[in-house]
């Protein structure tokens, strides 16, 4: 009697290339080809579905026929390791942006990659955010040496392209028009309490942003955005942030508190 | 260990679609389910909705990507993830699959079938403990949905799913949609089928709709697809386990296509129906 194993079963569910094992039969006597295609379809369309669920603004830009069969090439070759599929498609960024007959939709890996970050920040840690007011308790001596932890939700994401402009009107939070000022955005993507929420950013501030994310002091921070924007407004900036909702904590040496 | 306890009601799958809908008033719906690999992130509003949930219904808690049904050792990690979930929410039941879903490094997000013979038996029953002895309470293991079969089994689903209660002592959801769907695919009576399920292990039943397609040799080929309302002939075999079992705590599933929350309300409402008659003692 034929055994099949798990390891021959699971092999042509990815590989298309390989038939179906032997030992599996079907009342009528025929070759269940089709009845394991079921399960080949449900393995590859399944995941495509899960990527859509992750993606649904990149698949209302392609349309679901194109972003389907797209999916399901990524999946067979990245299929998940994991069972929690809640942040599979980590490489659906990179995969899209070398994927040949999406060239004609150059900003399209970047509007994966605002999705994967919304994504990121959807199940993040609940943590509370610092009060916005606790700057004005700090003495102007000790700011420039303050540095900032972030929410586990923020991130900053820079494009060449009109990202958060596409993605808006697309997720129908802007209406649908011909863009006239293509030029390229930043975004900055927070979970201040349970809504997630998407906000273009200028230069200056993805670099300040950027800075302060890598550990850098607020004076260090404020160099690198006046590097990029010899105007960038360090107040205004400083409490757009903490609105934000996306620094858990501030951090002096010696301590604030002290 | 912690015995299953629904209560012996009627229930859905929640979606995270219907919770402003569901948060308008109290629902008629004595418990919901969810899906707990969908619960595994950190925070953001999953959690938010399940503790809303878990304060204010009964919870059932159904993994769909342990695969207890793998040959393979169980994943730890995962295992871990789960009893955390369980720790932290306390359903009143967990349940998972007769099937298995992953294999080596890669999870195949379906519910793969294996053949039934004692081999795979004494594999499920040592997974079963496992789960079981890991998480301190009684689990409750799901008939599947087929859609082929192995020329190697040697055992009939019904007797190798109570095999496995007998020696874990975990207890059974018994889903009659995967019934017609298996008994439709392999050309087996469904009633006959459940004539022969161990109903004094269900702890749940689960209902949901299927498609119908045809095989390689043009006979019908049912798909478990969780996408449409519960057939007709579904609600049948249902009503007929509930005449004989009395009532049991029965889940409507509806993962794609979502209707708006009145529909699958309404379904929950015709499982409730059929609940009540069976409460009811029969008439003169």
């Amino acid at each position: 009697m034929t055994q099949v194993t798990q390891a021959s079963f699971a092999a042509p569910l990815l590989d298309r290339s390989k038939p179906p094992p032997s030992g599996l039969r079907s009342w009528t006597g025929a070759e269940p080809v089709r009845r394991y295609g079921v399960y080949r379809n449900n393995v590859a369309t399944g995941l495509a579905r899960a990527l859509a669920a992750r993606f649904p603004v990149t698949e209302k830009i392609v349309g679901e026929d194109f972003f389907t069969a797209m999916a399901r090439d990524y999946v067979l070759e990245h299929p998940p390791s994991s069972p929690v599929l809640l942040h599979y498609g980590n490489s659906f960024a990179d995969f899209v942006a070398g994927f040949a007959p999406a060239a004609s939709v150059p900003y399209l890996a970047d509007i994966v990659r605002l999705e994967d970050a919304q994504v990121r920040a959807y199940h993040a840690a609940d943590i509370a955010s610092v009060d916005p007011q606790v700057l004005t308790r700090i003495a102007p001596e000790r700011m420039a040496g303050l540095t900032f932890i972030f929410h586990p939700a923020a991130s900053v994401l820079r494009s060449a392209y009109p990202v958060v402009t596409i993605w808006s009107m697309n997720s129908g939070e802007q209406p649908l028009t011909p863009i006239a000022d293509w030029q390229a955005e930043d975004a900055l993507v927070t979970r201040p309490e349970l809504a997630v929420l998407t906000r273009r950013i200028a230069p200056g501030s993805t670099a300040f942003l950027l800075a302060l994310m890598a550990g850098d002091g607020l004076a260090g921070a404020f160099g690198k955005a006046l590097t990029v924007d010899e105007t960038f407004d360090l107040g205004g900036n400083l409490a757009d942030l903490l609105r934000s909702g996306a620094v858990i904590d501030i951090l002096s040496e010696p301590p604030l508190e002290a | 260990m912690q015995l299953s306890h629904l209560p012996r009601q009627s229930g859905v799958g929640f979606k995270p679609e219907h919770f402003s809908a569901i948060r308008e008033g109290r629902q008629p719906i004595g418990f919901f389910e969810v899906h707990a690999e969908n619960y595994m992130g950190d925070g953001g509003p999953p959690h938010a909705h399940l503790r809303y949930i878990r304060e204010n219904y009964a919870l059932s808690l159904h993994g769909v990507g342990l695969s207890i049904g793998s040959m393979q050792p169980l994943d730890r990690d995962h295992l871990a993830r789960l009893k955390s979930l369980c720790d932290r929410y306390e359903p009143e039941s967990f349940s998972e699959h007769l099937a298995w879903s992953s294999h080596d490094t890669v999870f195949l997000n379906d519910l793969l079938p294996l053949p039934y013979t004692h081999e795979t038996l004494d594999h499920i029953v040592e997974h079963v403990d496992q789960v079981q002895s890991t998480l301190n309470r009684q689990m409750l293991l799901e008939n599947p949905a087929t859609y082929l079969l192995f020329a190697e089994s040697t055992i009939p689903e019904t007797e190798f799913l109570a095999e496995i209660a007998r020696r874990t002592g975990c207890g059974l959801l018994l889903d009659v949609n995967n019934v017609f769907v298996s008994a439709t695919n392999h050309k087996l009576d469904a009633e006959a089928y459940l004539a022969s399920f161990p109903l004094q292990h269900v702890g749940e039943i689960h209902l949901s709709g299927h498609a119908e397609t045809i095989d390689e040799a043009g006979a019908p080929l049912l798909i478990d697809t969780h996408d449409k309302q519960v057939a007709d002939p579904v609600w049948a075999l249902y009503e007929s386990v509930i005449a004989r079992s009395g009532p049991v705590a029965s889940l409507v599933e509806w993962d794609d296509n979502i209707p708006a929350w009145p529909v699958l309300r309404a379904e929950a409402q015709a499982a409730q129906a059929i609940l009540d008659r069976a409460r009811r003692p029969a008439a003169a």
